[in-house]
């Protein structure tokens, strides 16, 4: 390189840095890094509502205890929901992700289950304990679909970005070592309304 | 090791930027037509009415006294706290939960703050038979889903059902109001919190800014090389010439041109109403009559 064509040289590198941003040299980290927060908000709602459960059960066990199979359902839900192991890998291990919404998805089904069947009980509905915690546990409930819903969101936008141009440039210039990252599926059980045989005949959705 | 790899970095990023701006165009669009067709059909937003005020009666259940009346006790909540709440009247929820239209009504507007998330909601939807108070992720400590559900069953619901929907409203809005109000300490320090920030952050650096920078950037880098040049010893300057060390590589860390720009919040003083930024996550509670 001669000395002449140093300067222009030099010229060529800062410009172009100064186009390299709105080119998306940051998008894949900047997009992991909103996924990745997206996640913790995920397992922070989790855990509320994993906390709302200890309360909420004693509440019911008081006026309900004839109903020890729901309650059972619910705190051996909680108990399996709590124990799965999360990996560090998590994010781009759809088996784990699977293992993880199946655990969380059994402690959201029973937990509705509980709810229905607390219903019946004058007493239980009527008391203000219950219904505080009722409607902390829906406000939970809301909190986790719209968690979910930003992580599925942020989650896509990252996923896109490492499949599209330039997006795939970057990732195999810089980034390798970034993968996809696995993403929920809305389960079935979560959209139709919660089901209960108690010999009566369910209510029509 | 290091000095190679940010060569490599450098080659791609030639070919990323230099492709000829036809091929480029051809690709983007081939993966635009792709992308629409694999694009799930997630969530589809409803279409919301514009903010028009703190006030936005798009159901028409309110007088113009009413309004008056309501958006004062609302203004003066944001000069006092610098929360914002606003009063929304829908005529349909378009088949949505009211949950889920009340939080994404809540990120359109950008009601609150930007970093205190100061924003709430009251949302009536009277053709649904619905109301909800929507609150921002920072005020759900002070406004928590209990006490919200308290003041939709003793304080608005009452109304609502005897068909005083201005009654209702304005009973919801006093008791939101003396909440986010009651602990005064706290107030103070919330809105302390924004006001500073305000203040600091208001320089907006644009494009020319931006251009600016980088010109004495240019002249910096300049006036180094000419210093090491006439610093340099003949042969230090012979192994400069046959181009080993010297390179000077900017790394590709440094934050996105967004990141210079810092949003104004405007909370909403003089004529206009805006969000300031708030963001919201799913707080309050709902009723219906």
């Amino acid at each position: 390189m001669t000395r002449t064509l140093r300067l222009p040289a030099l010229l060529l590198v800062i410009t172009m840095s100064a186009f390299l941003a709105g080119c998306g040299v940051n998008n894949i980290p900047t997009y992991e890094q909103s996924a990745k927060a997206a996640w913790s908000e995920v397992l922070n709602q989790y855990k509320r509502r994993s906390d709302l459960i200890g309360n909420l059960v004693e509440t019911v066990k008081g006026f309900a205890e004839q109903e020890k199979s729901v309650l059972t359902q619910v705190t051996e839900a909680r108990s399996k929901a709590t124990s799965v192991q999360i990996p560090a890998d998590i994010l781009t291990n759809p088996e784990a992700m699977k293992k993880f919404q199946e655990a969380q998805n059994t402690l959201g089904g029973a937990l509705r289950q509980l709810m229905v069947v607390s219903e019946r009980y004058p007493d239980v509905k009527s008391g203000a304990n219950f219904l505080a915690l009722q409607n902390q546990l829906e406000g939970t409930e809301n909190r986790i679909s719209i968690s979910r819903r930003d992580y599925i969101q942020a989650v896509k936008t990252y996923n896109t970005e490492l499949v599209t141009f330039p997006g795939r440039l970057w990732k195999w210039a810089m980034y390798g070592g970034n993968k996809e990252m696995a993403s929920f599926d809305i389960p079935a059980e979560e959209q139709k309304a919660p089901k209960v045989d108690f010999g009566t005949v369910p209510k029509k959705p | 090791m290091r000095q190679v790899r940010e060569h490599a970095a450098w080659t791609a990023i030639d070919v990323g930027c230099g492709l000829s701006a036809a091929s480029v165009r051809i690709v983007v669009a081939a993966i635009l037509i792709l992308l629409s067709f694999v694009q799930p059909g997630l969530a589809a937003s409803p279409t919301f009415p514009a903010l028009t005020g703190r006030i936005v009666d798009d159901a028409n259940i309110l007088s113009a006294y009413d309004r008056a009346e309501i958006e004062t006790t609302l203004k003066a909540l944001d000069v006092k706290a610098t929360d914002q709440l606003v009063v929304v009247t829908v005529k349909s929820l378009q088949g949505y939960p009211i949950e889920d239209y009340g939080y994404q009504l809540g990120r359109f507007w950008k009601i609150g703050q930007a970093g205190t998330n100061n924003g709430a909601l009251l949302i009536v939807a009277p053709n649904d038979r619905k109301v909800r108070i929507e609150v921002g992720r920072g005020l759900e400590p002070i406004l928590t889903d209990t006490t919200t559900k308290l003041i939709i069953d003793n304080a608005i619901l009452p109304g609502f059902r005897r068909g005083d929907f201005p009654g209702g409203i304005k009973a919801g809005v006093r008791d939101i109001t003396a909440t986010l109000l009651g602990d005064a300490e706290e107030v103070k320090q919330r809105a302390k919190s924004v006001r500073k920030r305000d203040t600091s952050n208001d320089i907006e650096i644009g494009p020319l800014g931006f251009f600016l920078f980088w010109v004495a950037v240019f002249f910096f880098v300049m006036w180094v090389q000419t210093q090491q040049a006439k610093q340099l010893s003949p042969s230090a300057q012979a192994r400069r010439r046959r181009g080993d060390g010297g390179v000077i590589v900017v790394p590709g860390g440094w934050g996105s041109s967004g990141g210079w720009s810092s949003g104004s919040s405007d909370g909403g003083g003089g004529g206009g109403f805006s969000g300031g930024g708030g963001d919201f996550g799913g707080g309050g509670s709902s009723g219906s009559w």
